[in-house]
């Protein structure tokens, strides 16, 4: 009891200024946005491109298996030497120690489960609609913007989702390298064995994953088409094997 | 002055013991997470295909847990558990049993109709309807869950390191802290090729188990 009280007084203390959890919020949301982002950016259009022509099935199922494969901790420890060796060869943004590794190994660990989603939910519209479309008259690249992807945009958004969750959780493990964001409170408290800013910080981590599981299954009801939401059972469910 | 390579062999071949062990190390706390794992998943599997009303909260409990950052979860059980295997486990653990109770679910459910009520018009018992006909008849799927269980346990051991444990994760944060390419690089490639090769040997014990799956895949031409 007397530890829950400390830990409230640990978030009254450690709040403010450019080492408290407001700052490190903001840092943690950044580094994870510009990852997702830069990986749906990638991702999806080759999803939908590939899910399109039905080119690529193997390539969608290697990626997934080469994704779940990769160790995150391993990704970023290795990003590491790689951008300094990038940043004293070109030019690189320098956002800050950590920044670019961290968000390098956070944009390959987003690129499969977003880009298998996009081809999935892509390849799986109904080869009649797509007919449909085309005897109406419609043009290939109309076909996928304004036909395919719509209809498999709630699977699409799952791959998003489960991505997004994935990469705000393991955006933390860029403490290791120096960035800042909730990793922080956890890496320095267990190096110098304070309980409470380590338990202070997991409990940030951990509210943080659950608000973005949350947030974008409020987002998923908002931008899901009304006709779509209602055939949503044929969603992939990313934790099943195919 | 001739450059430091970015990887040294020398450093891996003396080495050899460390890198057996740590090796070692990595597959015990991912075989005791899948076995402690699978056995927590059957159980819970079991209950929500016996009482389906207790599915929806099951799936939920789990993939609170799921959500849980392993970074964060590791942190939280430090003050209770201190730096241990228990530690560890409990964290690997908990990440399993999403994976698995979804795939041993949708594995039952998705046996036939029509052979479950032949299996019952033949006088099979509930119990031997399962463990003789529903069981064997889901297991691909349910091997297929155990090899993402696997795969996503082997990358998650790595992290372990951090509370002392880590198996080749291990090697990672030891690089990381002395700056050294060579075991990082080792670390991460010693994880990769540890989660193909379990993978690997999963098909290989799926073909084992299940010789009628393959008989029925079509052959190509």
């Amino acid at each position: 009891m007397d530890f829950f009280v400390d830990l409230i007084q640990w978030f009254g203390d450690n709040w403010s200024g450019d080492t408290g959890w407001v700052a490190r919020t903001w840092e943690h949301l950044w580094i994870s946005g510009v990852a997702v982002v830069a990986a749906m950016a990638v991702a999806i259009p080759l999803g939908a491109w590939l899910g399109h022509t039905g080119r690529g099935g193997l390539i969608a199922v290697s990626v997934v298996n080469i994704g779940r494969a990769l160790p995150s901790f391993g990704i970023i420890a290795l990003a590491l030497p790689l951008t300094i060796w990038l940043a004293r060869t070109t030019p690189l943004i320098d956002s800050g120690i950590g920044f670019a590794p961290t968000v390098v190994a956070l944009f390959f660990l987003a690129l499969p489960p977003i880009f298998t989603n996009t081809y999935a939910g892509v390849r799986g519209v109904d080869a009649d609609i797509v007919e449909a479309a085309r005897g109406m008259g419609i043009g290939e690249r109309k076909i996928v913007t304004e036909v395919e992807m719509p209809i498999a945009s709630p699977v699409i958004l799952t791959g998003i989702r489960v991505t997004a969750v994935q990469v705000v959780a393991t955006a933390t493990l860029g403490a290791l390298v120096g960035f800042g964001g909730y990793g922080r409170f956890i890496v320095d408290g267990i190096a110098t064995q304070d309980r409470l800013e380590l338990v202070g910080g997991a409990v940030l981590v951990a509210l943080l994953s659950i608000l973005t599981e949350v947030g974008f299954s409020v987002l998923e009801r908002v931008v899901i088409p009304g006709g779509i939401r209602r055939r949503r059972r044929s969603d992939v469910d990313p934790f099943l094997a195919t | 002055m001739i450059a430091a390579p970015f990887f040294r062999w020398d450093w891996v071949f003396n080495h050899l013991d460390l890198i057996r062990d740590k090796v070692a190390e990595h597959l015990v706390l991912t075989g005791i997470a899948l076995g402690v794992g699978l056995a927590i998943s059957v159980a819970l599997a079991l209950v929500g295909l016996r009482f389906p009303r207790l599915y929806p909260p099951i799936t939920w409990v789990t993939g609170v847990l799921y959500t849980i950052p392993s970074l964060a979860l590791f942190a939280f059980l430090v003050p209770i558990t201190g730096f241990t295997t228990l530690t560890a486990e409990i964290g690997l653990v908990s990440y399993t049993l999403l994976i698995l109770i979804r795939n041993i679910v949708a594995g039952i459910q998705g046996v036939d109709p029509a052979v479950r009520e032949a299996a019952l018009g033949m006088g099979y018992a509930p119990r031997r309807l399962f463990l003789e006909i529903e069981l064997p008849l889901a297991l691909p799927v349910i091997l297929a869950g155990i090899r993402i269980a696997a795969v996503t346990t082997i990358g998650l051991v790595t992290i372990t390191a951090l509370i002392g444990k880590g198996g080749v994760g291990f090697f990672i944060l030891d690089g990381l802290s002395r700056f050294f390419h060579t075991e990082i690089v080792l670390g991460t490639a010693l994880s990769v090729i540890l989660a193909v090769v379990v993978d690997l040997s999963l098909v290989l014990a799926q073909r084992l188990l299940t010789p009628w799956a393959s008989r029925r895949t079509p052959v190509a031409g």
